[in-house]
């Protein structure tokens, strides 16, 4: 099965490991991913920002980039969101509208499509805090939110399961936004940090090492503000752990 | 029009006060679990929402109908019925009915209508003399705020800052902050009011068409006691209170007191059809913006609100920021999607004001699409112009950065390494939003796509 990767801007500057892990789980599995090498970004900064003038340039770009794969895959559940239900700065043709069909959470991918449970090659003896982030959960439907009268079900969960050794230790308040929120981080700042704070000390009083989850940007912010607390927390992403990093 | 509503910094020293944002938090996280237990706790949960939202689609839809039938049977009913097309027709109606009466002193329940049309100062210029029964809303008169949550007005005190305004204004004891203490206190103050009030005033939760009947729901018993007791009862009706039967009241009450306090029901729900003998009975039919509301493709939807306060509840951005950060009469995740249609400059930071996490969509008893509504609000912020200038230049370099890759590599290749050479004390500087309270990421010695370029492209080859 040929995927493509998309690789989000951050993750390329800061976190060029989880990108890694991504393009090694997503061969492990047999696919021949490729890599379209003039890919940016989705345009999610802007489109959250109002500004959707702007971003047409980059969704013009994304959709020229991917438009001719069946499988677009990306390990951050907001930049596939935006991709999937906000890329509507540029025309809504045949092309537009399949590379927002086409696109997948890695999550999602290997969930619902690949259908993998088990990942013989990882062992992750540590207690996991898993962090679903609010895009994957409440908008790629990753996980039963709280808030609904629906029956429990979590795709992260379940693949996390599927590797030996690992343990979970779950906050109080699950589901609560981290406060991360793209541009909300930097416009928002006195709230969007006491949001982490208070998410990370949840996490922490849960006795969780690590914290795991689907959105690196989530984990960006509440890694920079556990840090600046002095917290002990250690943090990645799911692809990372699933393709068996040791720690 | 107004200056804008600056959310960071209200809620910058919300934050800044420990004692206040932890018991906000937990006070309202504590009530977003106990709807929890409720909805949980009733199979059909989800079904009643996509029955609330339909019944109150459909209404809307039909609105103009509805309303004509609900004034028919409430005519017919020997009510005095009287339409107001904006806050100031609706004030002007209110002391009309008061001041040919005579009325000097009113009693009135809580509604976030009146607020809307800030009608207190209205009448109290003109010399009539205006009580909230509601404890929370006599709270925040004396203290001389807005309701900070639309069912918890005074949710951001502490019992001791109530005590305080009790004190001032009752005079209770200023150290005792017991909450039997100063509730009873209230109540002793409340009582000659009641029996000395010319009129009374209620709002309306749900106004049935079929009926003519407008239900109130409340805890305390001051909305009876508002309505019965003095010789005149006129209750202020937003017109999308609109329900069509009486037999679809049930589906929302058994989602409202659900959905706002995690009580099975309200203490009292209150049916009123027609003057008790030897009194009157007034409706004023609101609009204020309502029409040109419905006739929004993207906003309508938020006509359906039944003022439970969910979304307030569950909202993390709400419970670290304060009802009042929001500046207008609707706060919250509801308050950052009707404001804007009041005045957009004005509460042009709320849409911003929220991570877009979801969560206010998910409670809502009516399944309003709260967050998806203030996404759109953000591009119509953008639009007409209200976004800061920085904002607006950081934008237009990003977009144009990010739909050019060459430009956009030859950028990559020096700014996060540049980032990762600066000295601590140029990265973390008060210009530095981020660097605040958090640590920047570490700049990896190479991005992903140099490290493909270097261990892949030569392997492809």
């Amino acid at each position: 099965m040929q995927v493509a990767l998309f690789v989000p801007c951050f993750i390329d500057a800061y976190y060029p490991e989880v990108a890694v892990a991504t393009l090694e789980l997503l061969e492990r599995l047999g696919c021949t991913v490729v890599y379209p090498e003039n890919q940016t970004c989705c345009g999610q900064p802007l489109g959250n920002s109002g500004c959707e003038d702007d971003a047409r340039a980059c969704e013009t770009l994304f959709v020229n980039n991917f438009a001719d794969f069946d499988y677009v895959v990306s390990p951050s559940g907001s930049c596939v969101h935006h991709v999937r239900d906000h890329l509507t700065a540029v025309p809504q043709d045949a092309r537009t509208q399949k590379v927002r069909s086409n696109t997948y959470e890695l999550v999602e991918f290997l969930y619902d499509v690949l259908k993998v449970r088990e990942f013989p090659w990882a062992e992750f003896p540590h207690k996991v805090g898993l962090h679903n982030s609010c895009g994957t959960l409440r908008r790629l439907g990753h996980a039963q939110p709280s808030e609904l009268n629906l029956p429990f079900f979590s795709k992260p969960l379940e693949l996390l399961q599927g590797v030996r050794g690992i343990s979970f230790a779950t906050p109080a308040r699950p589901d609560e936004c981290c406060g991360f929120g793209g541009t909300f981080s930097v416009g928002e700042e006195p709230v969007s940090a006491r949001m982490g704070q208070d998410k990370v000390r949840d996490h922490c009083n849960a006795g969780a090492e690590y914290i795991v989850s689907a959105d690196m940007s989530c984990l960006m912010h509440q890694k920079g503000c556990s840090d600046r607390l002095g917290l002990p927390l250690k943090f990645l992403h799911i692809a990372q752990v699933l393709n068996g990093v040791k720690e | 029009m107004s200056k804008p509503v600056d959310h960071v910094n209200i809620a910058r020293k919300f934050i800044a006060d420990e004692d206040h944002i932890q018991f906000h938090d937990k006070r309202l996280w504590s009530m977003r679990e106990l709807r929890d237990k409720q909805a949980h706790g009733i199979p059909e949960w989800e079904d009643l929402r996509a029955l609330a939202s339909q019944i109150k689609e459909h209404t809307l839809s039909n609105l103009a109908g509805y309303l004509e039938e609900f004034e028919r049977k409430a005519k017919a009913n020997g009510v005095i019925v009287h339409w107001a097309a904006d806050a100031a027709e609706h004030n002007r109606i209110v002391h009309e009915i008061l001041s040919s009466r005579g009325v000097d002193l009113l009693v009135k329940s809580k509604s976030m209508l009146t607020e809307e049309c800030d009608m207190r100062p209205y009448l109290e210029e003109r010399g009539i003399e205006v009580v909230e029964t509601d404890l929370g809303e006599r709270i925040q008169q004396f203290d001389n705020e807005p309701p900070s949550h639309i069912v918890v007005p005074p949710i951001h005190k502490l019992a001791r800052d109530v005590a305080e305004v009790f004190a001032d204004h009752i005079g209770t004891d200023r150290n005792n902050a017991d909450p039997h203490y100063l509730a009873e206190s209230m109540r002793q103050a409340t009582r000659p009011k009641f029996i000395r009030a010319g009129a009374g005033m209620t709002g309306c939760n749900f106004a049935v068409a079929e009926t003519g009947t407008v239900t109130v729901c409340t805890n305390e018993g001051n909305c009876d006691l508002s309505a019965n007791v003095p010789p005149l009862h006129i209750a202020s009706i937003g017109i999308e209170k609109l329900i069509p039967r009486m037999s679809d009241l049930g589906v929302f009450i058994r989602l409202l007191s659900r959905s706002a306090l995690g009580s099975p029901i309200t203490q009292y729900t209150s049916h009123f059809s027609r003057p008790r003998e030897g009194s009157e009975l007034h409706y004023i039919l609101v609009d204020n913006g309502r029409s040109k509301r419905l006739a929004m493709e993207d906003f309508w939807y938020s006509l359906k609100c039944i003022r439970c306060g969910a979304c307030m509840n569950t909202c993390p951005v709400y419970r670290r920021s304060g009802g009042l950060s929001y500046g207008g009469v609707y706060a919250g995740p509801i308050g950052a999607i009707i404001n804007p249609t009041f005045d957009l400059k004005k509460y042009s930071a709320l849409p911003f004001a929220s991570t877009l996490n979801g969560s206010c969509s998910n409670v809502c008893p009516v399944k309003i699409n709260i967050h998806e509504q203030i996404y759109k609000w953000r591009q119509i912020v953008a639009e007409a112009g209200y976004l800061s200038f920085s904002k607006k230049m950081s934008m237009r370099f990003a977009g144009k950065l990010l739909g050019d890759p060459k430009r956009y590599r030859k950028w990559m290749g020096g700014a996060p390494q540049l980032l990762a050479k600066l000295p601590r004390a140029f990265l973390y500087n008060p210009m530095n939003a981020w660097g605040k309270q958090r640590e920047m990421p570490e700049a990896p010695k190479q991005s992903f796509h140099e490290w493909y370029a270097e261990n892949r492209k030569k392997e492809n080859k």
